[in-house]
């Protein structure tokens, strides 16, 4: 067991550096389906597999074909069993079911994943057994017919499943996410603000920070005081010569910044630290306390997304069906709304700075000491929450709460729309299709042309342009699908022949580096929805590898 | 096809697909089955409104992908195995890889051409094996080898060079060997001996993918300040003020190994052994509790050591797709290449930057503009040196300088070899005039980070 533990860390190790081991075992409990062993199913699965997805399940109702070997990655590890020749290797697999192939092949990658797959098409699963896809974490759908994915929408938004879908089209690499309410703690923001609480110090920092007397302190201690000392007496002073009030503006903030220039001098022990023009130098940590002014000193609010998330009814309204997210975040808000007096739970990290180890140990504990406090007081109150709605005070653990507040300032929530509200001429979004388009060569295009070639399959049972001789006649017929798309749902805007003529010319094909790209993006988006690690995006993805520039739309 | 079938309708409908399965357009011995470049040939033969200028439709592309065209991968790791992969399912044949490591079974999460017992066999020998054995007609040639072990040669064979490496040096050298193969007449660049160079890096969930033709548009070098210099800890933080669990970790890596020697004389940490970060990891422990710093784990101290960048399977999928699709647009001038910088970041939803990277006027690579260095005569030697380590624009490693002086040439300094590094020692102290450097002196400056010696001159200020 041991042996497995240390060999799985070591194989993972990349990886759990990012999304850490709640985050990996998150991985292994969950059971992704996917529909369509294509070039681009095979690379989304190979980028779950290799990371360690617990279960997959493959439901592909074709045979393999020509193209698939030449394309797939699967293909990659097709001939693996060398007694046969090779030709007859072809023939086999060319016989073979898609989904039996692919699956054999993927598991080969990982053996801690274990892989199924059912020889059907979904539709037929949709018309004989549609709870077939409510056991699922997540269901992804690559290359579906618009009539397929619209029926699996429905399904899996009643069942609360979330749903992904992605299309390789020649050069156009598409993705729709469709999820209800998905909730983010941990988005591991890459740029965020510390929480130093400069502006209103809590009584331990304030304690803490009147310990240090800059004015009657040896040479080498006053150097390696910690810049969030220096920065908070600076304040002090400051406060009081200005009403409580913090710097605000630039001038402001640089006669704050020269305050602590003038500052930096010890009364009692002549200047040492000269350069050498003979010019007094600021000493490391001052340096920093004046690099930081500009961050520091910003007031401590409740950031607009977490106050979204405070406001919203799910949280208002806690059940004893309630996620735990939504449990704590009543917690939070109360705790905000209270003894919090307006802000949120101390986070408790400070960043390195210069600083002799004790200085900063003491300073960093101060903070770290608050942020348990202030833990155990939303604990409290998500304890009162639980059992009013009946429920144990185990039902959200302390590990749970603490990392809820950690991060309580970069929660998330993201909602994408059914498809059903993106389709219907009643609340499809307008405004931004038609923003979009005022530049013609927007990604925007992309998306109403794989809405129009959905249209030529539902008229013609075939994409366009699939063999040379179609190609210029499907042109005019894919025009006219162009244009009933946009008559139908009265878009007022130019989609030019060349996209048109482009799209005759994919002859919905699926070339790899493009099914490749999907692949890895598609992988990383599901890694997002069972991990709850990172955010996801909303809700319609396009990349062009024409121009290899990529947007995202919420429609 | 049923299941259930007759053997006999069976076998000839596996004749008849024996039949079909010949090549469009033959290749050697190999026969390619009905369909299987069916995705690539629709952007080979057919016209389109947004192809390349020079793009003419034709079956022959689709035969110098197959037949002709040489491709040089770098590097078998995390992008190398993505790269090898989709070149080879998008018609490329012949194809080289240079990898110098070998397998870790940290690799396996990402480098899928790997399997659990190929760890410790070299990564291009096993990734080429397994893509020649899996992939019909295929020629995917390895080289266990650092790329500085590889000559002009070599490189100059190649179509295209593709690079997935992990460090900022090798892809300096790469850049300036391709720059080195350059032919100017007349001060008139010949075109055809330009050798695309796509470039690739990723770490955790950001990545990068460019285009660069040298002489002709931004190098690597142009775009040095990119990668910014790799920031270590102050060695009194490291020595006596830690902070960090990472300051501990440090200190037992740089201080106490050298002191104690705990694996015997002239044995050097190795981050592969796991004895070594275990006892690397309990005097960390040591070391953090005596000033009270929590932190410190085996995962923290591994990364420490080995200095690990986080990787998953999907960026390099998605940053090796994008390079490889490039290499596609070069070699068919299907479509017009990336011009010449993508950005790429998913950790709040996806996130793609698409811009032109610069040529820099001066740039110490590829601008063919000898170098300015402007030092007063009573300047040490040591000033230069440290110049050309700390400038954000040169960040040489160990730069050898040498110059001529009355008509000899003569080695001012040299690190990599110990005998000479001895000799030279003391130049550094001394003063360029001292040395017998006069105002306009060439010098010529040797690096890991180049292949060809960099010239730079000598310009007195008072």
């Amino acid at each position: 067991m041991t042996d497995n533990k240390t060999s799985k860390e070591q194989k993972y190790d990349r990886q759990l550096r990012l999304w850490g081991d709640h985050g990996q075992e998150a991985l292994e409990n969950a059971h992704v389906c996917l529909i369509n062993a294509t070039a681009t199913g095979t690379e989304i699965l190979k980028n779950l597999v290799l990371p360690g997805i617990g279960v997959f399940t493959l439901v592909d109702g074709h045979k393999v074909s020509g193209e698939d070997v030449g394309n797939n990655c699967v293909s990659i590890t097709i001939f693996s069993k060398p007694k046969v020749t090779y030709m007859l290797n072809d023939v086999v697999l060319i016989l073979q079911n898609r989904a039996q192939a692919a699956t054999e092949l993927l598991q080969e990658l990982n053996s801690d994943v274990s892989g199924n797959f059912v020889e059907e098409s979904p539709d037929k699963l949709l018309d004989n057994s549609p709870e077939f896809f409510h056991r699922f974490s997540l269901v992804i759908g690559v290359q579906l017919p618009e009539s397929t994915y619209l029926r699996l929408g429905s399904v899996l938004w009643e069942a609360g499943v979330p749903f992904l879908i992605c299309r390789t089209y020649g050069l156009i690499g598409y993705m729709r996410l469709i999820v209800k309410e998905h909730t983010v703690v941990e988005s591991h923001p890459d740029n965020a603000l510390e929480d130093l609480r400069l502006d209103q110090p809590f009584t331990e920092l304030k304690h803490h920070v009147e310990s240090y007397d800059l004015d009657n302190m040896e040479k080498k201690d006053h150097s390696h005081t910690p810049w969030i000392i220096v920065v908070a007496k600076y304040l002090e002073k400051w406060y009081s010569e200005h009403n409580s009030q913090l710097p605000k503006n630039y001038k402001e903030k640089e006669a704050f910044r020269q305050l602590i220039r003038e500052g930096n001098v010890i009364h009692h022990i002549p200047r040492i630290l000269t350069n050498e023009n003979g010019t007094p130098e600021d000493e490391e940590n001052f340096e920093e306390a004046i690099k930081n002014v500009n961050t520091a000193l910003n007031p401590t609010k409740v950031p607009s997304a977490t106050e979204d998330i405070f406001n919203a009814e799910q949280c208002e309204n806690i059940t004893s069906q309630s996620p735990s997210f939504w449990v704590i975040a009543h917690g939070v808000r109360d705790f905000v709304r209270n003894e919090g007096n307006g802000k949120l739970p101390v986070r408790g990290t400070i960043p390195d700075m210069i600083a002799d180890s004790d200085k900063f140990i003491k300073l960093q504990n101060v903070y770290r000491d608050k942020a348990m406090k202030d833990a155990a007081v939303v604990s409290k109150h998500v304890e009162a929450l639980l059992q009013s709605v009946g429920k144990p005070p185990e039902s959200t653990s302390e590990q749970e709460i603490k990392l809820f507040c950690k991060n309580a300032a970069f929660l998330r929530v993201v909602r994408c729309r059914s498809l059903a509200e993106e389709y219907s001429v009643d609340t499809f979004n307008k405004d931004e299709i038609t923003s979009c388009m005022d530049s013609t060569d927007s990604e925007m295009v992309l998306y109403l042309m794989l809405r129009s070639v959905d249209r030529f399959y539902q008229q013609h049972s075939r994409y366009p342009g699939v063999y040379n001789y179609q190609v210029e006649e499907d042109i005019n017929k894919l025009k006219l699908c162009v244009n009933s798309l946009l008559q139908e749902y009265s878009l007022n805007v130019n989609v030019k022949d060349d996209y048109i003529h482009e799209f005759c010319r994919y002859g919905a094909a699926e070339p790899h580096t493009v099914a490749a790209f999907l692949g890895g993006s598609a992988a990383q988006e599901a890694i997002k929805i069972i991990t709850h690690q990172f955010v996801p995006f909303n809700n319609t993805f396009l990349y062009n590898a024409m121009s290899q520039t990529s947007a995202t739309f919420q429609l | 096809m049923a299941e259930g079938e007759e053997p006999e309708k069976k076998r000839r409908r596996i004749e008849e697909l024996n039949e079909n399965m010949v090549v469009d357009g033959g290749s050697g011995d190999h026969t390619d089955w009905q369909g299987r470049w069916d995705h690539v040939k629709k952007f080979l033969e057919r016209v389109g409104p947004f192809t390349h200028p020079d793009f003419e439709p034709s079956t022959e592309s689709l035969q110098f992908l197959l037949d002709t065209c040489k491709i040089l991968v770098i590097g078998a790791g995390g992008l190398g195995c993505e790269l090898l992969k989709d070149l080879a399912l998008s018609g490329f044949r012949h194809i080289h890889v240079v990898d110098m490591d070998t397998i870790d079974v940290s690799n396996l999460n990402r480098q899928f051409l790997f399997r659990p017992k190929d760890v410790g066999r070299p990564k291009a020998e096993v990734a080429a094996d397994f893509v020649n054995g899996r992939v019909p007609g295929c020629n995917v040639v390895p080289h266990f080898k650092k790329i500085q072990d590889l000559d002009e040669t070599f490189y100059r064979q190649f179509h295209i060079v593709v690079c997935g490496l992990d460090s900022v040096v090798a892809r300096r050298w790469m850049n300036g060997m391709l720059l080195s193969l350059l032919i100017y007449e007349d001060g008139v660049l010949d075109l055809s001996s330009i050798i695309p160079l796509i470039d690739g890096g990723t770490e955790g969930f950001k990545g990068n993918a460019r285009v660069i033709l040298p002489g002709m548009t931004a190098c690597i070098d142009c775009t040095l300040e990119l990668y910014p210099p790799q920031i270590n800890f102050p060695m009194c933080t490291i020595a006596s003020m830690p902070r960090l669990p990472e300051h501990c970790v440090e200190y037992v890596r740089m201080l106490l190994w050298p002191k104690e020697k705990p694996f015997g004389d002239g044995v050097g940490l190795d981050g592969d052994d796991p004895t070594h970060i275990q006892w690397v990891y309990q005097k960390s422990l040591e070391r953090a509790a005596e000033f009270s710093i929590t932190g410190v784990t085996y995962r923290l101290t591994q990364g420490v050591v080995k200095r690990i960048i986080p990787a998953v399977a999907s960026t390099n999928a998605v940053i090796a797709a994008a390079c490889a699709t490039e290499v596609f647009k070069i070699a068919t001038s299907a479509y017009v290449p990336l011009n010449n910088y993508l950005v790429f970041n998913d950790v709040d939803g996806l996130y793609t930057y698409t811009f032109e990277a610069e040529r820099k006027e001066n740039c110490s690579a590829c601008s063919q503009v000898p170098q300015d260095l402007q030092f007063p005569p009573s300047a040490k030697l040591q000033e230069i040196l440290d110049y050309l380590t700390e400038n954000a624009s040169l960040q040489m490693k160990s730069p050898a300088i040498t110059t001529t002086l009355d008509g000899k040439n003569k080695t001012l300094y040299l690190q990599t070899v110990a005998s000479i590094e001895e000799r030279t020692r003391p130049n550094l102290n001394k003063t360029l005039k001292e040395l017998g450097l006069v105002d306009g002196q060439e010098l010529a400056v040797a690096d890991v980070t180049t292949p060809q010696t960099v010239l730079f001159k000598l310009n007195f200020i008072s």
